[in-house]
């Protein structure tokens, strides 16, 4: 098929529920989730394009609860799934408890990296990991930094995983 | 009742916080318009030469393109160098996109490809197909170094080497210890996370607002009047927000002149954005050459030392740095002789990267100094000591502050650099070959013209207004900071407009100097209102306030009061509805004291403090412990002032062990474009970093006595990595960075 037959070719219907809200879709298939998000329709450009290649980890979202690069995803294969995006964690006012430790830390700089690195902390809380600064370190490897806010970003999650630890341990006493 | 020291030097969380967390700060990409275009750049894959030919047909009949430029289809733009020459330009030619059918370097853009959709532009640029005709690349600094130059014309006059003193040949011959070393030093790249962007958002008038990625709002926009023959008022630049930029965005990209060329001719709102992959043909930290001799004698104290750098620039511009002034400086020496020299490259110009100069200075002065404490048999942190000097010898001026000793007393005490044993391989714990470094870092403390604009409200509120920039640095919450402290108020209660070129005049942000200047600016800006309050209030009718100077006075609880006895005063909604005003601004405005200057100078220092842990027989290098301790003056806010210095020290560490541009020099081209083999650290590279901010009492650096933070926390730290690992292993590397190929081969045994 040449590139004048493709584009000719109908869209694609995709259903996507995207922070809870349900979008009815006509995508090419060549549309990455990235870019269905950040483009005309959408406007979420909470989530980040930093490379375009899941090389950096700064459009992390969550589908169906888990952590993926969205430039990797197209999006016509999509359908049906869930969809989390940094916009639906928090909002300024109502921030997500990792939003607010990243404040409190001041685990981020230009913040660009930012949403990318919350989407990705609250699905390794979720996943059970981080036990320690070893692993919370290897397992957020994916997600890069350049104004080098590591540590911080270590502590916000370290700080996070202790509060769910002490709630955990005050509801099993009770 | 307020404690306005609660405000200055306080840990407040950043003011922008809540939006960068959230998403919702809003990127120079991210900005919409109804019919928006797309832009996507093609560049060049030869590193010299010539378009032969471009043909552009099959991008222009994809589906959803509008337009094809090139250099034969280029509308016209300003053809002088002056209208090219932005605010931070170079001695040389700017490069102007699209100019002719020359290829300065590899990856230059060469078309430019508009359509309705991202994905249009994009999937079209593939189909451009051009055919080049080549020449040879110079492009590897080791080799090009053989027709290296002295500029003909400086950049500034400080980048300049210093004059020669004393006779630093016949001491060095006549010194009992001494080294003499090279020292390379292969190209970085920035890499901000943000991709430069620009949005150009045109009005029904024809006027344009442009959100673009750059380090100076006002820098862009006079680039764009002077480019495009646009009056100032016909264009608004806007940086709200900036996804890092380290330097990178001092100058302004291409994007901005493509987005802006098209939205003009094609009467649309136009969006360009960058690939990862174009991110690494802008500007990069150029490739360098640099021999230390150094002498002491048996005590340790320095004889002599001579320092010569060449450093890569392109074949159209002339970027120089300050590289081998800092050797001059930072101990005392009274045989000292230093130059500095270029080679031109078939590479993009090279650009400021987080301390320009000095990173790539210290990397060399800070293992040579560790080389001759070696060679002297003395511990490398007691030998820096022995050369302490508390004037600049370069330019026999005296020192604004310098707290360099409590630096180096606190760090050892925190890192526990008592306990070092003092031969190499000496610290083995089990697997691992363990060695700890030292190095020295200096930055220049400098004051950038700046103006801002404060006004305060009869409730207390207060807007500052500058057309500074937040990269990350936290200008926003500093600024408020210092309103509130001088206004009396909460931090809560200011709100801070920066990144609108509209804004009170403020020069790019870089060279850490914006808070020191923006910062002071602001201050005058308070001042002018405690000034205006006071001679209204002392027209009133009983005033409490005749007879008191501005000096005397302090606003509490939304009150002009006098500082000694608050119960006199009064209330600034009275001042202000007695003269029918319903607000009061002061427009700060801050330069250099040029009288100062004739007798002193100011630099910001430090002293890092490395655990290097190496696998004995893997080579795998980790750095498990860093402290920085940080002399700068006043701190304004200790959370971000660190997060600065943290950022310094993972770049740092980057320089040392990760990163560089890889080259095939046999055509020209950069083969690691992409941040899966360009490495910059990650989470698992970055272990403990501590940092410690001495006291530093200084009133010259600046008038809110701050010295700036943004370049400190990188310098020294190459060294004080490579120390360590010399420590660790007994083998000395000198060609950066320090890849883990490099360390197996030093390893004791191979």
């Amino acid at each position: 098929m040449d590139i004048a037959t493709a584009h000719a070719q109908p869209k694609t219907r995709v259903a996507l529920t995207i922070n809870g809200h349900r979008h009815d879709l006509e995508i090419h298939p060549w549309v990455t989730l990235l870019d269905l998000l950040r483009g005309p329709s959408l406007q979420l450009s909470g989530t980040k394009k930093g490379c375009d290649h899941g090389q950096c980890g700064a459009c992390t979202v969550l589908i169906d609860g888990e952590r993926i690069n969205s430039c990797l995803k197209l999006a016509v294969t999509l359908d049906g799934t869930n969809v989390t995006t940094i916009e639906g964690l928090g909002t300024p006012d109502d921030m997500h408890p990792v939003q607010k430790a990243f404040v409190e830390h001041d685990a981020y700089q230009c913040g660009y990296c930012t949403p990318g690195q919350v989407c990705s902390a609250v699905a390794l809380l979720r996943e059970g990991h981080g036990r320690s600064r070893e692993e919370i370190r290897e397992m957020m490897s994916g997600n890069l930094c350049r104004c080098g806010a590591y540590t911080n970003i270590a502590d916000a999650i370290q700080d996070v995983m202790d509060q769910e630890v002490k709630v955990g341990m005050r509801e099993a006493a009770e | 009742m307020l404690n306005e020291k609660n405000v200055f030097g306080s840990p407040l969380p950043r003011i922008d916080g809540p939006l960068k967390v959230t998403g919702t700060a809003p990127y120079a990409a991210e900005y919409h318009d109804p019919g928006m275009l797309f832009g996507h750049a093609f560049y060049a894959t030869v590193a010299s030469g010539r378009i032969a030919s471009i043909d552009t047909s099959k991008a222009e009949a994809y589906p959803g393109v509008v337009k094809v430029y090139t250099h034969k289809n280029r509308p016209a733009l300003a053809s002088s160098d002056d209208a090219w020459k932005d605010e931070v330009a170079l001695p040389g030619h700017p490069f102007r996109p699209l100019e002719n059918d020359r290829i300065l370097y590899d990856g230059q853009p060469i078309a430019l490809v508009i359509a309705e959709t991202f994905e249009a532009a994009r999937d079209a640029a593939d189909l451009i197909r051009v055919d080049y005709a080549a020449d040879a690349p110079h492009t590897d600094i080791e080799v090009e170094q053989a027709k290296s130059y002295v500029p003909p014309e400086p950049r500034k006059e400080d980048f300049l080497p210093t004059d020669p003193r004393g006779d630093a040949e016949a001491a060095y011959d006549a010194a009992p210890f001494k080294i003499d070393a090279e020292y390379v030093q292969e190209g970085e790249h920035h890499n901000p996370m943000e991709l430069f962007g620009t949005s150009v958002i045109r009005s029904e008038d024809g006027t344009l607002t442009v959100y673009d990625k750059t380090q100076g709002s006002q820098n862009s926009h006079d680039l764009v009047c002077g480019v495009f023959g646009l009056k100032p008022e016909q264009v608004r630049v806007v940086n709200a927000y900036v996804g890092g930029a380290f330097g990178s965005g001092l100058r302004p990209k291409h994007q901005l002149i493509f987005a802006v060329m098209a939205s003009l001719d094609l009467k649309r709102s136009v969006r360009v954005e960058m690939s990862r992959r174009e991110m690494f043909y802008l500007t990069w930290r150029p490739a360098t050459v640099q021999r230390m001799q150094v002498a002491a004698d048996a005590d340790g104290r320095l004889m002599s030392v001579r320092h010569h750098a060449v450093q890569a620039t392109s074949l159209y511009e002339d970027y120089q740095e300050n590289v081998v002034n800092w050797s001059g400086l930072t101990y005392k020496c009274d045989n000292v002789r230093l130059s500095y020299e270029l080679a031109k490259t078939t590479m993009s110009t090279p650009g400021d990267m987080r301390a320009p100069g000095a990173a790539t200075g210290f990397l060399a002065l800070e293992s040579a100094i560790d080389e001759l404490a070696y060679e002297v048999g003395m511990d490398p942190l007691e030998l820096r000591g022995k050369n302490f000097v508390t004037y600049d010898q370069n330019d026999d001026l005296q020192l604004t502050s310098k707290a360099l000793d409590l630096c180096y007393r606190e760090g050892a005490e925190r890192f526990g650099w008592d306990k070092r044993s003092h031969e190499p391989g000496s610290m083995r714990d089990g697997q691992d070959l363990v060695g700890w470094g030292v190095a020295t870092g200096v930055w220049e403390a400098t004051l950038s013209p700046a103006e801002a604009k404060v006004r305060l409200f009869p409730d207390g509120k207060i807007t500052v207004s500058a057309a500074a920039s937040d990269i990350g640095t936290g200008t926003y919450t500093i600024l408020a900071q210092i309103a509130a402290q001088n206004l009396g108020q909460t931090i809560d209660r200011v709100s801070v407009l920066i990144g609108d070129s509209s804004l009170p005049k403020t020069a790019v942000e870089g060279g850490s100097w914006t808070a020191a200047s923006s910062g002071s600016a602001v201050q005058a800006g308070c001042l002018e209102i405690k000034k205006t309050l006071l001679s209204l209030a002392q027209k009133m009718d009983n005033s409490p306030l005749k007879g008191a100077a501005v000096e005397d006075l302090a606003i509490r609880d939304n009150r002009l009061v006098l500082d000694r006895n608050d119960q006199l005063g009064l209330a600034i909604a009275d001042i202000l509805g007695s003269n029918e005003m319903s607000s009061v601004e002061g427009h700060g405005k801050v330069e250099p004291d040029q009288e100062q200057a004739k007798k002193y100078i100011s630099y910001t220092h430090s002293a890092v403090f490395v655990e290097v842990r190496i696998d004995a027989e893997l080579g795998v290098p980790r750095v498990t412990r860093v402290v920085s301790a940080i002399a700068a003056g006043k701190i304004i806010n200790p959370k971000t002032a660190r997060s600065q210095i943290l950022g310094g020290v993972v770049m740092g560490l980057g320089m040392a062990l990760h990163e560089e541009g890889m080259i095939d020099h046999r055509t020209g081209r950069i083969m690691n474009h992409n941040l899966a083999e360009y490495h910059v650290p990650a989470h698992a590279d970055i272990h403990d970093i501590d940092v410690i901010f001495v006291e530093e009492e200084d009133d010259k650096a600046s008038p809110i006595g701050v010295k700036g933070l943004g370049e400190i926390g990188i310098v020294g730290v190459g060294a004080a990595v490579a120390n360590a690992i010399f420590h660790a292993t007994g083998t000395r590397h000198r060609h950066f960075p320090i890849t883990i190929d490099k360390i197996m081969e030093g390893l004791p045994g191979q």
